[in-house]
């Protein structure tokens, strides 16, 4: 690096750049028009980029220099978010992103990992919620607690829907998540201690004495009740990162990636197939559980009706549409999918269609997903090679 | 040879109402090395899917190294140290080549989860050492291989392939090395290279891997096998040095063809 600055970060830290302003045009655009021309420009931008060669470039600085582009995302999204300090909307759509991109980790280690395809991302993301809307209602516990509450909830019962699913094989232990979606959602729906299809309000979330549902009043700044979610679901999802990045990046995503490909090669040499698995799926639940605790706090709502099959659905068209496996990949197709039907209302009505063309499309063309997962580097930076 | 290794006695696999293996014995010395031969279809692919605890065989024993592993599932099998490569190679094709080595490496991995996550310091130290023995011992098998390690198997040409399917079988130092048809796809040239490549890492590693080939190439089996196995319909017609088992009636009969 000799002291200056190196010269490959260029192309990573003016990516960042762009989609963050990307994202803030986004959402402050109202008119139908100039949302529409703003995805037609970005789109434009990224296609010449392409053939210019400056994406492949922008993707090199990631993998050489992956800590620098990460805290790079964290600090333009910290400036994104002092910029909407004071509106509801814009954070409230950022943290779900967030929310959304640390499930969807989750899914990843599953999915992407260990092969387990999983339709009940939604479920256990509201199994997270609803455990943190029941603590919060019911018990006296510390409400802080309940996100690691809601992630252990997540866990354990996800460990339950494993044994089903190891007697399975491929597609049938995909129809039990299937299963298990549809029966989570008619369970809330007909059960009056959990509100039944009403669902129930979190009131009064107080930690540490201070409460972070009330927008926060300095000297003649209003900031939004929402900042304080923000920065929360941005430590989750950084800290969800870290552990999908270095998993991958050892020994346990070795053996993951060996399950997935191929169990009967895999026991042969020794890898315990149903241990793997096991692992994989809880540790996805826990993270899915803690986004979704989180998500009850910050609307201070649960309902059925948002933790459907359909919700989960979307937790795997993420996957499937930034590229299975790859963590960069998460995060720019969640911010896509869950921004873009919010922005468009033309296309809200559609939505589910279009996401299902979207991902018979991806299928058909572009498999590896948008961001297609690179081989594994065990030491980041290149070092080692 | 002092004991045998491998003690296989009376055992037997059905799939259905098909015998694959048929009351079969068999003994492996250590530092042997057994040709497996016989037509398609005579159960010995299965038989090394019985012994790696693939299907577990419906009667009969499995001894190794004078314990007792029969109905031992494939890891436990592989812990007890026998390796094996496939008739159909089956590597993790968009996995790096020295993924697919390691992932041979198993029993020597440090798998838990702060030492994965946490100790990234340690984690470096393990990996650069295994990353080293990976590349040393592919390196006796292909030099130029060994600098491509970090690049993906898939568009790999056969030859390779089979050499990091052996190299990922190896690295855990088995005491058994079952070889199922490594010439399955490649030139006699390249075959008898990988013989004596195969032949050359058993010296180094002090002669005491025994091996079991299945092949159809006979000169394969006359060159580099202390003894020969003739399997028909699941059960064993004869055994012996090759030179006798091919002068055997039965076995020209079942196998090599008469006029």
């Amino acid at each position: 690096m000799n002291g200056s600055f190196p010269r490959a970060l260029l192309p990573g830290l003016a990516a960042i750049v762009l989609g963050v302003l990307f994202l803030a045009l986004l959402l402050t655009f109202e008119s139908q028009w100039s949302v529409g021309a703003l995805l037609a420009g970005g789109a434009a931008v990224v296609f010449i980029a392409s053939r210019a060669g400056l994406l492949s470039r922008a993707a090199t600085s990631f993998d050489t220099h992956e800590p620098v582009m990460a805290g790079a995302t964290i600090l333009a999204l910290l400036v994104l978010a002092a910029w909407f300090a004071e509106d509801h909307f814009p954070l409230l759509m950022l943290s779900t992103v967030l929310l959304m991109v640390t499930s969807c980790l989750g899914l990843t280690v599953q999915f992407g990992f260990a092969g387990m395809v999983n339709f009940a991302g939604a479920a256990f993301f509201g199994l997270g919620a609803y455990t943190a809307a029941v603590l919060v209602r019911y018990t006296h516990l510390p409400h802080l607690l309940s996100l690691p509450a809601g992630g252990l909830a997540a866990g354990i019962l996800g460990s339950v829907l494993i044994w089903p699913m190891l007697r399975t094989k491929g597609h049938y232990s995909a129809v039990v998540t299937i299963a298990f979606a549809i029966l989570f959602k008619t369970f809330l729906e007909v059960n009056d201690t959990l509100g039944g299809a009403q669902g129930m309000k979190i009131r009064n979330i107080v930690v540490f004495g201070w409460k972070p549902n009330q927008d926060i009043e300095i000297g003649s700044l209003e900031l939004s009740h929402y900042l304080i979610y923000f920065l929360a679901a941005l430590a989750l999802a950084a800290v969800a990162f870290v552990f999908c990045r270095r998993l991958e990046r050892s020994w346990i995503g070795l053996s993951m990636d060996a399950v997935r490909i191929d169990e009967t090669a895999a026991a042969c040499f020794g890898l315990d197939v149903r241990r793997w698995k096991i692992v994989a799926f809880t540790w996805g639940n826990v993270l899915a559980g803690m986004a979704g605790a989180l998500y009850a706090l910050m609307v201070g709502y649960v309902a059925p009706n948002n933790f459907t099959f359909g919700d989960s659905l979307i937790l795997v068209s993420i996957v499937l549409l930034g590229g299975i496996g790859n963590v960069w990949g998460v995060m720019v197709a969640a911010a896509l999918m869950i921004l873009l039907p919010e922005k468009l209302q033309a296309i809200q009505e559609y939505r589910f269609l279009l996401y299902a063309v979207l991902v018979m499309l991806i299928l058909l063309f572009r498999p590896q997903g948008l961001l297609p997962r690179p081989l594994r580097r065990y030491l980041p930076g290149g070092a080692g090679r | 040879m002092s004991g045998s290794l491998l003690k296989v006695a009376g055992v037997t696999r059905r799939f259905g109402g098909l015998t694959a293996l048929d009351g079969l014995d068999l003994d492996v010395g250590a530092g042997e090395i057994l040709g497996l031969i016989g037509p398609n279809g005579s159960g010995k692919t299965t038989f090394f899917n019985v012994i790696t605890g693939v299907f577990p065989p419906n009667a009969g024993s499995i001894h190794f190294g004078g314990h007792d592993i029969t109905g031992f599932a494939p890891p436990a099998i592989y812990r007890a140290g026998i390796a094996r490569t496939f008739q159909r190679s089956r590597l993790c094709l968009e996995l790096s080549v020295l993924d697919n080595i390691l992932i041979g490496n198993q029993l020597r991995l440090t798998r838990g989860f702060i030492f994965n996550l946490l100790r990234r310091r340690r984690f470096a130290d393990q990996y650069r050492a295994f990353r080293a023995e990976a590349v040393d011992l592919l390196a006796t098998f292909d030099p130029p291989l060994a600098r491509r390690i970090e690049e993906p198997v898939a568009g790999m040409p056969m030859i390779l392939r089979r050499r990091i399917e052996i190299c990922r079988a190896l690295i855990s130092r088995p005491r058994l090395l079952l070889l199922d048809e490594p010439s399955a796809g490649m030139t006699h040239d390249e075959t008898r290279h990988l013989m004596d490549d195969i032949l050359e890492v058993r010296r180094r590693l002090g002669g005491e891997l025994a091996i079991i080939i299945i092949e159809h190439e006979m000169g394969v089996i006359e060159r580099i096998t202390d003894r020969c196995a003739v399997l028909n319909f699941g059960q064993k017609i004869c055994e012996g040095s090759y030179r006798a088992v091919a002068a055997d009636p039965l076995v020209q009969q079942a196998y090599l063809g008469v006029e």
